[in-house]
């Protein structure tokens, strides 16, 4: 029995030594990555929002500007996420909110979208989606100029019905053989342009931790 | 090692028991992710550098871990490996880590790293394992790169597509349309393409091999080594 006992000792701190040098290796590694990885990660952020939002409306520090949104059925999100503010001498151009369509052909699409403070889209992008490669993948921008068609739109004139497919009676094109994906978006943008209309004063107002910009917390 | 060694290690990782064709291990990331070339060439080579350097630091330990405990041990160190080159392609190479996604992680559970670490490293000198890591990969890596090539080109005309996002921006125009105006062929990109395209390369490999055997037995060569050991 003892001698049961001091060999699973002795196997198990062999064990633990390489877990020790395992781990070592991978904090030294995290340690020398995680800032190359944070910066990488801003810049393809901001790459993606400059797209909808040109970076000569805004002079403000959008990443920086942020504010946390929880769940929401409008929005589709199951999760917290974060939405940036666009700023012109201080006064709201836009706000870039993520938001995701449930319903695609093959399982969620996620998008960004860009509003600005009059309420029209200044565009929306498609960020990750599962949808067929060369039947449902025109709603990327590489692919199709089709996700273009959201620039300028708003609620404001159009209600329920023209934020449709156009088989389904609205305003939207829509590729013959793939109506369940650019269905999927439609509703989706619709959907958060409603967010939007509920909440944008929040959205809009000043964040606190943005106006003391540069410091971190 | 001498140079007998040297080149049977070689011959079997390339050819011989070729991960990909042969030994059939590792079904999942080349099934996966050969729809391009870029993607497979990518997540072969990434293979390929956590094999090398799996078996190159399993063979110097391997007198030291108990019997009982090599498996959890070999499968920390490939974890540990997988690992550190996740956050080196996440730093250095991020359109290629997005792109490649779970498949990156799921080297760790590639059947072909462990085999490798569990019937060569194990029982080899660091120097051959490092060898035999490293062309097994290369095995691995060169059919994916025949099978992503292939499926490509049926399947969307081109070669090389998405390689802005393994080297940068600059490297847009190295884009291949081989065959312009292409409207696509579906099949070769979905996942049936993948199984029809490795078919294919097997039965390929095979019937060389068949080939090869009928031609040494009608034609009998004087008996030279390396005969002997083919």
């Amino acid at each position: 029995m003892r001698r049961i006992v001091r060999s699973t000792l002795q196997t198990a701190a062999n064990l633990v030594f390489f877990a020790i040098i395992g781990t070592a290796i991978l904090a030294a590694t995290y340690g020398m990555t995680h800032e190359v990885i944070e910066r990488t990660v801003e810049a393809e952020k901001l790459k993606l929002i400059s797209q909808i939002v040109p970076p000569a409306s805004y002079d403000n520090d959008i990443l920086k500007d942020e504010r946390h949104i929880e769940a929401d059925a409008l929005l589709g999100t199951t999760t917290q996420t974060v939405a940036h503010v666009a700023r012109r001498k201080g006064e709201p151009v836009a706000v870039v909110l993520e938001s995701i369509a449930p319903d695609g052909y093959a399982g969620k699409i996620a998008l960004i979208l860009a509003i600005r403070a009059n309420g029209e889209l200044a565009g929306v992008r498609v960020v990750s989606h599962k949808e067929t490669p060369g039947l449902g993948d025109y709603i990327e921008i590489a692919k199709n100029p089709w996700i273009t068609s959201f620039d300028g739109k708003s609620r404001n004139i159009w209600g329920d019905k023209e934020w449709q497919v156009k088989k389904d009676g609205g305003q939207f094109e829509h590729m013959a053989g793939a109506t369940i994906t650019p269905r999927a978006i439609v509703k989706a943008v619709n959907r958060s342009l409603l967010y939007f209309a509920a909440h944008r004063d929040e959205l809009f107002a000043e964040n606190i931790a943005a106006t003391h910009a540069g410091g971190k917390p | 090692m001498n140079a007998n060694e040297f080149k049977e290690i070689v011959h079997n990782g390339l050819w011989k028991q070729n991960p990909g064709l042969v030994q059939l291990l590792g079904l999942c990331p080349l099934l996966a992710i050969s729809n391009s070339l870029v993607n497979a060439v990518s997540l072969g080579l990434a293979t390929t550098l956590v094999m090398t350097l799996s078996s190159a630091s399993i063979a110097p330990v391997r007198s030291y871990v108990p019997n009982e405990i090599r498996i959890p041990v070999f499968v920390l160190i490939i974890a540990v490996l997988v690992t550190v080159v996740q956050y080196l392609m996440n730093a250095y190479m991020y359109g290629l880590y997005v792109v490649l996604g779970i498949f990156i992680p799921l080297i760790v559970t590639n059947c072909i790293v462990l085999a490798r670490a569990e019937s060569f490293a194990s029982k080899n000198p660091p120097l051959a394992s490092a060898l035999d890591g490293f062309m097994m990969g290369l095995g691995l890596t060169a059919v994916l790169a025949v099978l992503g090539g292939v499926r490509e080109l049926i399947g969307k005309g081109t070669l090389l597509s998405g390689i802005d996002l393994a080297l940068g921006d600059g490297a847009k125009d190295w884009v291949i349309h081989v065959i312009p105006d292409y409207h696509g062929f579906l099949l070769a990109i979905l996942p049936p393409g993948a199984f029809i395209g490795l078919g294919l390369l097997i039965a390929g490999k095979n019937w060389l091999n068949l080939r090869a055997e009928a031609k040494a037995r009608s034609n009998p060569a004087p008996l030279s080594n390396e005969a002997v050991q083919g």
